[in-house]
């Protein structure tokens, strides 16, 4: 067994980086984006009249708990390619976050 | 003529497309569960209409992923006959088996009604018992029923003719006023390369008896007991129209 020092123990606490992927799906410019012309006119009627396009799409939080944080960029990538974002009609970027393995996206059940 | 009718969570049109197929039709239907990986040899796979997977993410885009669909895929690279309705169409477009992808009707609103298709061509199992130009009249319901696909794939289609239905007026044009979601060209169905894989937006098993409305529906579904007695082999492309 390695020594019971504090820095030891830290190091047995600390366990492998989390990695929090945010990933933004949005339409394609060339598909027509009828919800984000309705928002937009929803705006306009509370006049904000500065308001010229929106485009509505989604955001996902993804947290990866395990695996090789150095491979969180393709599989990531991967997962959008394969399920996350229809490539017919949206398009997809992503950021990562190497976070502490207690930060949580949602309060704990 | 056999036929297997996929149920994924969420699916709801499977039993009207059985009761079309056992009842009214006469063939033989079977129910397949969507973790059936055994298509137990049917000649026809429908994908029917409903909402999958609660429509999470996208309409079909957690139906994709079913083992069934690991079966359906090789069915229809070896020929079989596979037909998606409404969310079956969806699904379709999700698996990669047809070009293009639904989104949300232009209107935003989920629109139910008959409406009015023309058969742009006869050249495909399901509308070889009809007349080129022929309008069938044929209930729709749903939400996200816009047909798009870029212009490359909009322009094979036309081209290779596989645009098999298009939403028309009453005097048989393709006009706006007679386009319930937006879709691009009208269109309301289109088949693969091969022909042998057909999507579709209107609900065909809503359309079988003159009772309750209307029987156009009957005709695609009885085109293809008829073609596959005809034709006793793996589909080939047919002349055109």
């Amino acid at each position: 067994m390695p020594g019971q020092g504090p820095v030891a123990g830290r190091r047995r606490q600390g366990g492998r980086a989390v990695v929090i992927a945010r990933i933004f799906v949005t339409p394609k410019r060339e598909v027509l984006d009828p919800q984000g012309t309705a928002i937009r006119h929803s705006l306009h009627a509370l006049g904000y009249a500065e308001v010229d396009e929106v485009r509505l799409g989604k955001y996902l939080e993804v947290r990866l708990a395990s695996g090789d944080p150095g491979k969180a960029r393709d599989r990531v990538d991967e997962m959008c390619r394969r399920l996350l974002a229809n490539q017919v009609i949206e398009e997809y970027r992503f950021e990562l976050e190497v976070v502490a393995p207690a930060a949580r996206l949602q309060p704990s059940r | 003529m056999k036929w297997g009718v996929v149920t994924f969570p969420g699916s709801n049109d499977d039993a009207d497309v059985l009761y079309a197929l056992s009842e009214v039709l006469g063939d033989e239907a079977c129910r397949l569960w969507h973790k059936d990986r055994n298509l137990r040899g049917v000649e026809c796979v429908v994908l029917p209409g409903g909402f999958s997977y609660g429509d999470y993410l996208r309409c079909g885009a957690m139906a994709k992923f079913s083992p069934v669909m690991d079966s359906v895929r090789d069915h229809a690279r070896a020929g079989g006959l596979v037909l998606g309705i409404c969310n079956g169409f969806q699904i379709l477009c999700e698996s990669g088996l047809l070009p293009g992808a639904l989104v949300r009707n232009r209107s935003l609103l989920f629109v139910c009604e008959a409406v009015r298709v023309r058969v742009e061509t006869t050249a495909t199992p399901f509308t070889s018992s009809c007349s080129p130009g022929e309008i069938l009249t044929i209930p729709i319901k749903h939400g996200e029923g816009c047909y798009v696909a870029d212009a490359a794939t909009l322009r094979r289609l036309e081209d290779e003719q596989r645009i098999v239905l298009r939403y028309v007026d009453a005097q048989g044009r393709a006009s706006g006023e007679a386009n319930p979601n937006g879709s691009l060209s009208n269109i309301a169905g289109i088949v693969n390369a091969e022909r042998n894989v057909f999507g579709l937006m209107p609900h065909p098993e809503h359309a079988v008896e003159k009772l309750l409305g209307g029987d156009d529906g009957f005709r695609l579904f009885s085109a293809v007991s008829s073609d596959r007695a005809r034709q006793q082999a793996p589909l080939s492309v047919a002349p055109g129209p």
